[in-house]
């Protein structure tokens, strides 16, 4: 009874809205490789941080006060006057760092198989996008809660601007609405962090979503499960059913459909993230002073300078770069150059073949050296500049500038080992 | 692939311990569990502290039902003629007078345990005083170089000095002993952590649960994905 109600009702739905079809196509019969490791599980926990930094970012700015005078005092108020507001307010506030953590290892995978590679240049540039709107999202979030911190960290970025040449001054004053960072400026990063850059963020993950469904995910062989019609032989086809745009388009093998199983799989690596996510909220929510750090526990004050200004530990390694080169506006340039870098990623790397498990010895060496090279670039952006953390920064430095153009020398004629048509594990 | 997490999570924490130094500092080894200690604590916030420094996010009636403190007896011993319980804990100095008075305004204590490195900090902070004649209240703090603040607690603790290897001489002249002293700045150290996040005890009790839930939420997610899996493989 209850079953036919529903039947008909989706019946009734769908001739309005193609939402059994969607379903099909991007869950229950979305191919995906079925060879999915570890790495795969952090597309799926970013989506779910987000959707965590939403709804617990609804319910704090129920209570959040985007005011000079009121905004330290309402946090705090949240922190001991709301039922479990200190809960939402850690939620959130490890959700950023979380996030983040996430979103770089989501990088590492695509780097290790080369995820980016042609045809999935705009899937990784969406991605980008979302990388460079996220930390926009975070470095004003992080102005909200008026801490000293907050406030100075915040000076320092936005003085950035200020290098540039003729309408760096203006242009400074325009971003901060005041000759200072001031009342106004927290009313704008609120503004921007609660409504502007999320609606802009979840476009963007939609669109990232959508590219992949386009192009398909591609997997740690590096090799394609979409084969063109008529070249597999029946009895090899994958076993499953998948949606009409794949299966008329292609044969597809090696493939499962992504729900039930990666949906199940994804719970799996959900919960586990959960268990380390949890641990650190409940029981070191300031994460050793990196996730929310001690200056950040007096109000902001623009007549007392924190002894050491750091930026949060997810800026680490641009934050090193920029303050490595002595000039400003140098440093500016090499800070958007390593990210710029990095949206041409897809076109520095000249390669054919995909995963690192089948490229040069070389590009294994180039890509462990750039992760250290990054590590380390982040940990000396929490650490005050001393002449040799400097040299250490410019050495790490060029490991993370030569990553991309080394990349762009070795990959045109790299011996590659031979990429296996199918997957076999 | 294993070798770069090997190097990855060999060169993490190596980094992140890499940040640490600055004064010695003596471990208070306080309890939050001992509500005694926080109850004397508090009381000795009220009679010494809050002259001058507020607690002004922090509640009397909060605190009063953290440290199970009565809330009549509570109210009739802490607050005065026309304060009512849900009020914030704070005083009648006037900040601008303050600061002409002491150089600068005398800081908010509501989270002085979380900017500052926590309770050891200020047990040690509290026993650190010196006298230094150049000072302009006469005494001077080993934590807290060229402090603003007098010796408040000299009555109590008497007087130290700082020799000439910059070692503290015991303290004379008090009317309390070392050792009682100590208890009485670990119990305001106890208190100020407490006051700096009140929901600390709760946090870490749900903690357990929560990640017990999730470690047997973890098995039965294993199992589900295992059957699910058996056919692919």
């Amino acid at each position: 009874m209850l079953m036919n109600l529903f039947t008909s009702f989706m019946g009734w739905l769908d001739k309005r809205l193609p939402v059994t079809d969607a379903w099909n196509k991007h869950l229950a019969q979305y191919p995906a490789p079925k060879n999915f490791n570890f790495w795969y599980f952090f597309g799926s926990l970013a989506m779910l941080v987000l959707v965590n930094q939403i709804v617990t970012g609804i319910w704090l700015t129920m209570s959040y006060e985007p005011s000079n005078a009121g905004a330290f005092a309402s946090i705090e108020y949240i922190m001991r006057d709301v039922d479990f507001g200190w809960l939402l307010r850690y939620m959130h506030s490890t959700g950023a760092s979380a996030f983040f953590i996430v979103v770089y290892l989501h990088m590492m995978r695509g780097l290790m198989y080369g995820s980016y590679q042609k045809p999935r240049e705009l899937l990784w540039i969406f991605g980008m996008l979302i990388f460079l709107v996220l930390m926009a999202e975070a470095f004003m979030g992080y102005l909200l809660p008026w801490g000293n911190m907050s406030y100075w960290g915040a000076q320092v970025i936005i003085s950035l601007f200020g290098a540039i040449p003729i309408i760096g001054d203006d242009l400074t004053l325009w971003i901060r609405g005041d000759y200072v960072i001031s009342g106004a400026t927290l009313n704008r990063f609120f503004a921007l962090h609660v409504i502007a850059l999320p609606l802009v963020l979840v476009v963007l993950v939609f669109l990232h979503i959508l590219a992949l469904h386009e192009v398909g995910s591609n997997n740690p062989e590096g090799n394609e499960i979409k084969k063109p019609k008529g070249s597999v032989k029946p009895e090899e086809l994958s076993k499953f059913t998948f949606h009409k745009q794949y299966s008329e388009k292609y044969d597809i093998v090696d493939a499962v459909p992504f729900h039930p199983y990666y949906s199940v799989k994804d719970i799996m690596g959900v919960v586990g993230f959960l268990i380390l996510f949890c641990w650190v909220m409940f029981f070191a929510p300031e994460g050793g002073g990196y996730f929310m750090e001690a200056p950040n526990f007096e109000p902001a004050n623009g007549l007392k300078t924190p002894e050491h200004i750091a930026p949060v530990w997810y800026f680490g390694p641009y934050y090193t770069i920029l303050r490595i080169v002595p000039d400003k506006l140098l440093g500016a340039i090499a800070m958007f150059g390593a990210i710029v870098m990095l949206f041409l990623l897809p076109w520095f790397d000249r390669g054919i073949v995909k995963s690192v498990r089948y490229r040069s010895k070389l590009h294994l060496f180039n890509l462990i050296q750039f992760s250290i090279c990054f590590v380390v670039l982040g940990a000396l952006g929490t650490l005050p500049a001393t002449p040799v953390y400097n040299m250490i920064g410019i050495v790490a430095s060029f490991g993370y500038f030569g990553f991309f153009i080394g990349l762009w020398f070795y990959s045109k004629n790299e011996k590659c080992k031979p990429v296996p048509e199918r997957i076999t594990d | 692939m294993k070798r770069l997490l090997i190097a990855l999570f060999t060169v993490i924490p190596a980094l992140a311990f890499a940040s640490s130094g600055g004064v010695h500092l003596d471990a208070a080894n306080n309890d939050l569990t001992d509500k005694e200690s926080l109850k004397r604590g508090f009381d000795s916030y009220v009679n010494y502290c809050l002259g001058c420094h507020e607690l002004q996010y922090q509640r009397y009636n909060r605190t009063f039902e953290d440290l199970g403190i009565d809330i009549e007896e509570g109210s009739a011993k802490y607050l005065l003629n026309g304060q009512k319980p849900g009020e914030h804990i704070k005083n009648a100095m006037p900040a601008k007078e303050a600061a002409k008075w002491f150089g600068s305004a005398p800081p908010d204590l509501t989270l002085i345990a979380r900017l500052k490195p926590g309770p050891d900090y200020i047990y040690t902070y509290l026993r650190s005083f010196y006298v230094d004649s150049a000072r302009p209240f006469g005494v001077n703090n080993t934590v807290f170089k060229d402090v603003g603040m007098p010796h408040v607690l000299q009555t109590l603790q008497g007087v130290r000095t700082l020799d000439e290897d910059g070692h503290l001489t015991p303290a004379t002249g008090g009317t309390m002993t070392a050792e009682e002293y100590d208890v009485f700045a670990r119990d305001l150290a106890n208190f100020f952590e407490y006051v700096g996040e009140p929901n600390k005890l709760e946090r870490e009790s749900l903690g357990y649960w929560v990640i017990g839930f999730l470690c047997i939420l973890f098995i039965i997610s294993y199992l589900l994905k295992k059957e699910y899996w058996r056919d692919v493989h």
